[in-house]
């Protein structure tokens, strides 16, 4: 019945982790318990888990990014914490094996479960308001998409109390993943859980570029749509391009473990390195599906709080789209030291750096666009020039490592880590949050308390310096990623700064908490009405929170900031056919789809074979039942929409 | 929306149509099926890298008949053109053709698969198994993915054959059937794609 699983599976020994499940276990149950005695169950089923509008989905989405970053952030905390303690005689309070756990999760998290629907969720949000549109192209494919993501997200915390997770890294290098040097169910939870969230991501890809591409407003053409729905364009398009690479590589590695294939293994002819360059393939160009998207909120807040349009919309777009191309064409850099070759790492290095040059346009527009404005330093503002400052330096230290003999010296070391952490919280969780700030009076008709938001914005900024400024030092030094324990007394007091800085990081995250729960609590006095920050984009247009159909009647765009236009009386925001909308049913199809991905994910983990097979036949049931009902939508007559708004 | 959508009814003259639902839908398969081909592409890429990691097994080309790929690639490309039939029919809206075609395109896709699973198994038989080396674990997973998308295919079409019989050409089932069409299609340009570099590249030494 339960495959492989017993009760030994369980840690009990474990007291960290028993400690966690216990607390989960704890907040789960009063989650539902408060839900039973508020009567909420039918409001939660009719108004969330069923929803299929774009603008509840990208808020799940944004949920379970901001769950996942405390799970993710723990983890962190837990190998500072370790690294600040585990030198010379001292152990610390991670034993390797657990620790190998504590990163290889730590970075599988944030990326794949905290950045990925951080993204993808602002993108849902944003895009079809911004294109005046008022779905997304397949609105129930949607859902489905992030309740993917969601079955993902859930497996890969049920090997926290069942089992354990990969002690691989997080991009699961074989020889190590296969089976002869990882025989645990840890590899097969990272691989199920990819699979299934990676699945998610594609149909969320499909579905955002037919939008954007589909469905715009009338008149709008490609040269007219906002900066952030471009970014989104050309992220979705990597998604598309890539994704199918994730999923190939990791079904071979599945096919390695299960049926005894020889793709990567060191025997049978199997060959490793294919797996690094297959895997590379795909995540090089996912760092820059997380950051043009960043980029594109950037831009946007930037444009918004300096009363100016944005400078070099047309070079912005062109550096867009080239970054998208380029994407391509670097992938060797993660491995300059595994033998390619000179000539071979001078190509990968070379257009590495290249890739600095679009970049560096996009800074010095956005440096252009505030320049002359009267720039209200807002917290989204505040991020961003965070950000500005934060990923300038990460860039040229990325080009500093995109030297390969500089790379030979550096590589594995923390001076990479320290870099790539520069890049990804300096560009894409400031560019979240940035948008998180920017769009929440849109998305819940009530601003957030500024005050908090501009103390968690110093505490991220200062905390993130210290964190990782230190590790640059260190990894110029000599030490390397992924130690649990060290001997170079030297070490210590960089690893005790670096300590300090991940609990200012806390600090800011326990404030935007508070700023959270207070704003809520205080919203009555927080509302705000449609255009809080005088938008230049058509979002803005629209009331806050915007109805289901975002639009009564669809606008009509000839313009780059049309709604800025609008005001200032330069063109009225005139409308499309005075026609009946057209609305999506809710539907049950991601959850239940989600559901028995969940069991069926469980169940391969575990070799309980039953539960794959029932899994499959009932998500084929379930995708064909859907496809009988034609009667998916109902209509609104604009008449009545106006007479309710 | 309070002050600035002005409501002056119908525009004089429409910038661009909206696409209809079948148009999006359509757009949104072709996406699919771009990303299916790049998967497609990841596994061709192992099987190139890995054709020749025999392992000390017998080498590929010694293994295939040329004659059932042969009759593999008829049937399949056949079965394409009665699709192609089948959705002509459909489109005029004559019932009993189109489903006669896909009657067609089934029996010729059952065809397919019934001479692929059984050269897998002969292959097997004889050794030459998945697990054997890396070059026959490539060449079983990329035929056997093309095998398996064609057998999703035939479960679609089944299941789009009963919804015809029972619901009629409706356009929510027309609105499938070019999705599944276009489907039918690219598998067999993933299949010449198969034929020429596993079969013919590949039994050339």
């Amino acid at each position: 019945m339960f495959g492989k699983l017993t009760l030994h599976d369980i840690p009990f020994d474990q007291p960290i982790i028993m400690g966690t499940c216990l607390v989960l276990i704890i907040a789960i149950a009063g989650v539902l318990a408060y839900l039973t005695v508020a009567r909420k169950w039918a409001w939660l089923w009719k108004e969330w888990l069923t929803t299929v509008d774009h603008k509840r989905v990208g808020i799940m989405y944004c949920l379970l990014a901001a769950v996942m970053l405390l799970r993710g952030f723990s983890d962190a905390i837990m190998m500072r914490s370790q690294l600040a303690l585990a030198s010379h005689d001292h152990s610390g309070f991670l034993p390797p094996e657990h620790y190998d756990q504590v990163f290889s999760a730590h970075g599988t998290i944030m990326i794949f479960f905290m950045a990925m629907p951080f993204v993808v969720g602002l993108m849902n949000f944003v895009v079809p308001l911004q294109i005046g549109a008022r779905d997304v192209a397949f609105p129930v494919m949607n859902a489905v998409s992030f309740w993917l993501t969601a079955a993902g997200a859930l497996l890969i915390n049920l090997s926290l109390g069942i089992g354990e997770f990969a002690r691989t890294g997080w991009l699961a290098y074989p020889p190590l993943s296969e089976l002869a040097y990882s025989p645990g169910v840890g590899v097969d939870y990272y691989l199920w859980a990819l699979q299934i969230s990676g699945v998610g991501t594609l149909l969320s890809g499909i579905n955002l570029v037919t939008t954007i591409l589909k469905k715009r407003a009338p008149g709008m053409r490609m040269m007219t749509m906002p900066v952030f729905t471009w970014t989104a364009l050309a992220s979705n398009i990597l998604i598309l391009a890539s994704f199918p690479v994730l999923t190939a590589t990791l079904g071979m590695l599945i096919l390695d473990r299960y049926l005894g294939g020889h793709f990567f293994t060191n025997d049978g002819g199997g060959s490793p390195m294919m797996f690094i360059n297959l895997i590379w393939t795909w995540g090089h160009p996912e760092v820059y599906i997380l950051i043009l998207p960043a980029f594109g909120v950037f831009s946007e807040a930037i444009a918004t709080f300096s009363g100016k349009s944005l400078f070099g919309y047309r070079s912005m777009i062109v550096a867009t789209m080239v970054i998208t191309l380029m994407a391509f064409t670097t992938w060797v850099h993660h491995f300059f030291t595994m033998g390619s070759g000179a000539d071979v790492n001078a190509f990968f290095g070379i257009t590495t750096m290249l890739i600095a040059i679009p970049t560096g346009v996009k800074v010095f527009n956005w440096l252009f666009t505030m320049y002359g404005g009267r720039v209200v330093f807002t917290s989204p503002v505040l991020w961003t020039i965070g950000f500005m400052v934060t990923f300038t330096i990460g860039g040229m230290t990325g080009v500093l490592l995109a030297v390969p003999p500089v790379d030979f010296a550096l590589h594995n070391s923390l001076f990479l880590i320290a870099h790539f952490h520069n890049v990804v919280i300096g560009g894409v969780v400031f560019g979240c949050f940035a948008g998180l700030t920017y769009w929440f009076p849109k998305a819940f008709g009530f601003s957030l308390d500024e005050r908090l938001g501009k103390g968690a914005f110093w505490c991220w900024f200062i905390g993130f310096y210290l964190a990782f400024m230190p590790l640059y030092a260190l990894g110029l030094m000599g030490m390397t990623r992924r130690l649990n324990h060290y001997d170079n007394p030297a070490w210590t007091p960089y690893l005790l700064v670096a300590w300090s800085g991940a609990m200012l990081i806390l600090a800011g995250i326990i404030l935007q908490i508070a700023q959270l729960v207070i704003s809520i609590r205080t919203r009555h006095r927080r509302r705000v009405e449609a255009d809080p920050w005088n938008g230049r984009t058509l979002e803005w247009a629209v009331s806050s929170p915007p109805p289901a159909y975002n639009f009564a009647t669809l606008p009509m765009v000839d313009r780059t900031d049309p709604y800025w236009s609008a005001k200032a009386g330069n063109a009225p925001l005139l409308s499309y056919a005075n026609e009946d909308i057209e609305m999506p049913k809710n539907s049950s199809l991601g959850f239940f789809v989600a559901f028995f991905s969940v069991l069926g994910g469980f169940g391969m983990i575990w070799h309980a074979w039953w539960a794959p097979v029932l899994s499959l036949i009932a998500i084929v049931t379930l995708m064909v039942r859907e496809s009988w009902d034609e009667e998916d939508s109902y209509t609104v007559s604009p008449e009545l929409s106006r007479s309710t708004r | 929306m309070n002050t600035t959508l002005t409501e002056q009814g119908t525009f004089p003259h429409l910038p661009t149509p909206l696409p209809t639902r079948q148009q999006v839908a359509g757009f949104g398969f072709y996406l699919y099926l771009l990303s299916d081909g790049i998967l497609f592409a990841s596994l061709f890429a192992a099987f190139a890298v890995l054709r020749g990691a025999t392992d000390g097994g017998p080498p590929l080309q010694s293994l295939f008949e040329l004659k059932n790929a042969y009759i593999e690639t008829v049937a399949l490309l056949t079965s394409s053109f009665t699709c192609g039939m089948a959705m002509i029919a459909a489109d005029r809206r004559r019932q009993r053709h189109a489903q006669i075609f896909f009657l067609a395109t089934v029996i010729l896709g059952l065809a397919f698969l019934n001479i692929e699973v059984h050269e897998l198994i002969k292959l097997s038989a004889g050794g030459a198994t998945f697990s054997r080396s890396a070059a026959m674990t490539a060449f079983f997973t990329l035929v056997s993915t093309h095998g398996l998308h064609v057998t999703v295919g035939l479960i679609w079409l089944l299941i789009s054959m009963l919804q015809i019989h029972l619901k009629g050409l409706t356009a929510g089932v027309l609105r499938r059937l070019i999705c599944f069409s276009l489907f039918w299609h690219v598998l067999d340009i993933v299949w010449i794609a198969v034929f020429t570099f596993v079969y013919l590249v590949g039994a050339t030494p």
